[in-house]
């Protein structure tokens, strides 16, 4: 035991105290990439905050809510940046967090009412797909093709448990079915929305699921317009990405000063072109090109945190016995 | 006639040549000293080696080049039998080694087994039977193939003084009755006089002409007799 | 008497590591009932995976050893050796080096689409059991060359001299070998593959290929579920219990390498070329083209090789060498305390072998996690914990090679000893010391590169900002970073050969006393 401790102790070492204060933020994997909105939002907030912005990634989205639980109230996160609407009852249940009061004029479809948690971004989920490719409409049609797909995980990643609930939302008691019919059209299940994309990109599938929005960021990043999205005639599952405070955060004016700067312009003019999704407050500037087609979604898909906590469980077990077959 | 023609092998770095010629019916010895070849030589005549040059005839003509169609049967010290098999399925493989036996031919395995005194012992295992029951059984297999020639590698090294001499006295009797001729490798002079009539001497790599074993052993030329030592017979 | 205590403790502590961790998870699960039908597919998949990838390593590594055993070709004893090495491999890197080549984007896949066939599809049961064979197929080859080269030469001239047909040569010699070889190698790819993790995480494509032991991973790391990962761990802990319970019927075959570089001396090599030639081209490219393909693009790629690989391998190395010493430790008071007491001790050497093949890292990492969360953060104890799992998963391989050293020097050497009158100190360092040199040299090279390579506890207990190689490896793939991982696999196989090539060749140090 005695050597355990002292083992453990040679390589805590490192996480000596610093002498500013740091705030530490929990995120999903793609946020704090080279090419994520992380790198621009630190600097924003260190310039202003006098404090050290760590901002340290977890998987993809549901498995930061893992993450917490399996930390427990020993966790060194003060902040958790990238749950969404899905998962926002269960992490509330928790009792990890704290309640916020945040104020800001939200763009967010629908409004915005939750006592622990703060929108920063909203988006359409969607199959992204190259332009020549003649995509399905439906889950249906996808189903009786051909065509390859990447999923994500819905139990680590938030875009896979949205897709869980979009096909449970469209088809109900029939979920299974489509899913049973899916099964041969999916090459993989990746951990995280990252793989998945990177799977697409080096051409291991034909569609992947994604946002309305993805096809903006190979027209303005890439000046690329070959990619494009499949208007599903169900309509479009909403996903409405949040942040929250850890109650037990040692830096509790801090943690409230970052979400207050998250619904700030400062923050959200940073989100479309680097998180590629609607900010949750409409920048002074406005949205950049290719926006608006992602906007063009007919009808929208959502279900209260309530509703989807409710059938996260049953359905995720509908998802696994389709697909384990 | 078994004739060894200008034969030569090669074997990791090692020659063996032979050019000799052994009549039909007779024991032979082969001595000498260790790593001389004597084991190169029995096995090449078996046809486990392919010779450089020369070739080995049998009544005037080539022998085939596969061991399982030359006209010889090869007992060694050790590893004749398979552990597996019954002493008589054993025996048996000598006629048919895939074992499918008429009714025939098993009898003749059982008749081969009671000559050399193991008729009780068809169903046992080699593991059941003693090292010299071993060796009966291994001599039974060659009985019942009929080959013309039977090479012997030190087959009865492993047994103890009077068990050998047993089994050199019931091999020389098989072999004698069946007009078979005989090679065996040797280490021990006594067992050369008590069993063969010549004497091949292998040494340095070359295989002389067999010699009438008394006269030999009488007086050895200084190579047999430094083989020897003061152990002469 | 300090060696009988030192030997109980170990025993002690590996009960408490195995049994123990499966006990605690054990009180913590709802039991079997708990399990969704999911659950049931991923251990009906488990089984049925381990079984065909066993039947197929077999089936395949038959001809290649044969091939082997009875041709002799220049580089033979190369590809032998090199046999040796996906055992010491770490196995991300395989599963890397097998996506280059029969992915969807790899070679095969497109000289398919250019011939316009369908691309290959790995994800899945394909996927896992073709990486499960790329593993155990240089294994059983292994085990069977042993064998092979292992039945006397007598047997084989006995056979040529009767005229056998090769079928008579199978009932003569083959056959009883095969019987006699063959389930206890089944036995131990099955056991391999039952507790693998790391190949259904990367190639399993979601619910259709997961493993009990993925599915342990997800329930824990996923859900957070206690409950069902410790239900999960239960049903894979009686599973892998009732097959080492089979392994005292049919015992696991040795994997010590001796005789391997016997040349062939064969009659019958000539008549099989052909046959024997396409299994030997055919196993060696199987082996060699994923290696090739992951080596050449991470060399080409070695400058992109991420700056955090620094730190990583140093995190690697650290835990490798502690595994390392931990698992030398352990093996040799075992090894000491019980070689020399009779058959039941060796059946309990035996028993505890097997009890670490069979025992389940992701089991044991539970069972911890449950037992450390009440009073401190598991986290913080990632790497301690891993250093000591790896070192136990090692133990069963450490002491398949130390046991006998120990019992044959005693055998050997004893009575001389006793009748020299030789001090125990003199004993131990110039007579055993020595003689134990070189597979204590071995052993450490083994536990070395299995630890290096694995990625088990580490995937449980890792935060993000800890990485060991092999799991920034995983990463980088995830990432879809290809190029990167490459690159960073050329360090970790460098890394893992390097450091059994030292351990091991450490031992050879002083080869003429050995």
């Amino acid at each position: 035991m005695k050597l355990t401790s002292l083992f453990a102790g040679l390589f805590l070492a490192s996480a000596a105290v610093a002498e500013t204060p740091v705030l530490t933020v929990y995120t999903y994997d793609s946020f704090i990439s080279d090419w994520g909105p992380g790198p621009a939002v630190e600097s924003a907030f260190e310039a202003t905050c006098g404090c050290d912005l760590q901002m340290i990634g977890a998987g993809d989205g549901a498995a930061l809510l893992s993450r917490l639980r399996l930390e427990g109230s020993r966790t060194e996160a003060d902040v958790v940046l990238g749950l969404d609407t899905n998962l926002t009852a269960a992490a509330a249940e928790t009792g990890l967090f704290s309640p916020i009061s945040l104020s800001a004029d939200y763009a967010v479809p629908g409004g915005w009412s939750d006592r622990h948690f703060a929108p920063f971004d909203w988006g359409y989920f969607a199959f992204v797909h190259d332009t020549q490719l003649t995509a399905p409409t439906n889950f249906r049609d996808l189903a009786a093709s051909d065509l390859k797909i990447v999923i994500q995980d819905p139990r680590s990643s938030t875009p896979g448990l949205g897709l869980l609930l979009w096909v449970k939302t469209a088809y109900g008691d029939e979920a299974g079915d489509i899913w049973a019919d899916l099964s041969d059209n999916i090459v993989t299940v990746t951990a995280g929305w990252s793989e998945a994309y990177g799977m697409f990109l080096e051409g291991e599938a034909d569609l992947v699921l994604s946002y309305t929005t993805s096809p903006a960021y190979h027209l303005i990043a890439e000046e690329d317009a070959s990619k494009t999205f499949a208007l599903f005639d169900e309509g479009h599952y909403m996903q409405i990405e949040v942040a929250g405070k850890l109650a037990t955060t040692d830096q509790n004016t801090l943690a409230d000063q970052f979400l207050q700067f998250m619904v700030s312009d400062a923050f959200q003019s940073i989100i479309p072109t680097t998180n590629w999704m609607f900010p949750a407050v409409t920048p002074k500037t406005g949205l950049p090109d290719g926006f608006p087609q992602a906007l063009s979604v007919e009808h929208s898909l959502i279900l209260s945190p309530a509703q989807a906590a409710a059938q996260r469980s049953a359905a995720l077990d509908e998802w696994q016995s389709a697909l384990a077959q | 006639m078994l004739h060894l023609d200008r034969l030569r092998y090669q074997q990791d770095g090692f020659s063996l040549t032979a050019d000799l010629q052994i009549a039909a019916g007779d024991r032979v010895a082969v001595i000498g000293p260790s790593g001389g070849g004597k084991s190169t030589l029995l096995n090449g005549i078996a046809g486990f080696l392919v010779p450089r040059e020369g070739q080995v005839l049998w009544n005037g003509k080539p022998v085939p080049d596969h061991p399982g169609e030359r006209p010889l049967s090869i007992l060694f010290q050790d590893h004749n039998l398979f552990p597996h098999l019954t002493v008589l399925d054993n025996v048996a493989i000598g006629l048919r080694p895939d074992m499918r036996l008429s009714a025939l031919q098993k009898a003749q395995a059982i008749s081969a087994l009671d000559q050399v005194g193991l008729g009780d012992k068809a169903m046992a295992h080699p593991r059941d039977l003693s090292g010299g029951q071993q060796g009966r059984a291994g001599l039974a297999r060659a009985l019942l193939r009929q080959r013309p020639i039977l090479l012997l590698d030190e087959p009865f090294a492993a047994l103890g003084p009077a068990l050998k001499d047993e089994m050199l006295e019931l091999t020389r009797q098989i072999v004698h009755q069946a007009g078979i001729t005989a090679l065996m490798v040797t280490h021990d002079p006594q067992d050369a006089l008590n069993f063969a009539q010549y004497a091949i001497l292998v040494i340095d790599g070359l295989a002389q002409a067999p010699a009438p074993i008394g006269p030999l052993f009488d007086q050895p030329p200084p190579a047999l007799q430094a083989y020897l030592g003061r152990r002469a017979p | 008497m300090l060696r009988i205590f030192l030997g109980g403790v170990v025993l002690i502590a590996l009960l408490i590591f195995s049994l123990g961790t499966a006990l605690v998870v054990g009180l913590q699960g709802r039991g079997p009932g708990a399990l969704s039908s999911a659950d049931w597919s991923a251990v009906k998949f488990t089984l049925w995976q381990a079984s065909l990838s066993a039947l197929l390593s077999i089936a395949m590594a038959i001809p290649v050893a044969r091939a082997l055993a009875r041709q002799s070709f220049p580089g033979r004893q190369a590809l032998i050796t090199l046999l040796g090495a996906p055992f010491i491999l770490p196995v991300i890197v395989g599963v890397l080096g097998l996506l280059a080549v029969f992915g969807r984007a790899g070679w095969i896949s497109s000289a398919l689409d250019w011939a316009g066939f369908a691309k290959l599809s790995i994800y899945g049961a394909p996927g896992v059991v073709l990486a499960h064979v790329f593993f155990n197929l240089p294994l059983v080859t292994r085990l069977l060359l042993q064998a092979w080269t292992a039945i006397p030469a007598e047997r084989f001239r006995v056979a040529e001299s009767l005229g056998a047909s090769p079928w008579a040569y199978f009932r003569l010699i083959e056959g009883p070998m095969l019987r006699a070889t063959v389930p206890g190698a089944f036995l131990l790819v099955f056991l391999l593959c039952l507790t693998s993790f790391v190949v259904a995480l990367a190639v399993g494509g979601g619910p259709r290929g997961t493993t009990i032991e993925l599915a342990i991973y997800q329930a824990f790391r996923l859900d957070f579920d206690l409950g069902k990962a410790a239900s999960l761990a239960l049903v894979q802990f009686a599973i892998c219990g009732a097959v080492s319970l089979l392994a005292f019927i049919v015992p696991l075959p040795q994997t010590n390498g001796l005789g391997l570089d016997r040349v062939p001396q064969r009659l019958d090599g000539p008549r099989h070329r052909l046959w024997d030639g396409f299994w030997i081209f055919g196993a060696g490219t199987f082996l060699v083209l994923p290696l090739g393909a992951v080596l050449l693009r991470g060399l080409r790629h070695m400058l992109e090789v991420p700056p955090q690989v620094l730190t990583a391998s140093l995190t690697s190395l650290t835990i490798a060498i502690v595994s390392t010493a931990l698992c030398l430790a352990m093996a040799l008071s075992f090894s000491l305390a019980f070689a020399r007491r009779g058959s039941l001790a060796r059946s309990l050497a035996e028993a505890t072998g097997i009890l670490g093949l069979a025992s389940s890292p992701l089991v044991v990492g539970t069972g911890l996690f449950v037992l450390i969360f009440p009073y401190a953060q598991p986290m913080t104890f990632a790497l301690p914990i891993t250093a000591a799992v790896n070192a136990m998963m090692a133990l069963p391989f450490a002491l398949r090679v130390l046991m006998p050293a120990v019992q044959e020097t005693y055998s050997d050497y004893l009575h001389l000893r006793m009748s020299l009158g030789m001090g125990r100190w003199i004993w131990m360092t110039r007579i055993l010391g020595p003689r134990m040199r070189r597979p204590i040299g071995f052993s450490a090279g083994l536990a070395a590169a299995l630890s290096m390579g694995d990625i088990g506890v580490i995937a449980l207990f890792a935060d993000p900002d800890l990485q060991t190689l092999p799991l920034m490896l995983y990463r980088l793939m995830g990432a879809y970073r290809m190029d990167q991982a490459a690159a960073t696999a050329v360090v970790l196989v460098v890394q893992s050969l390097f450091l059994f090539w030292m351990f091991d060749r450490g031992g050879r140090g002083h080869a003429a006393l050995g």
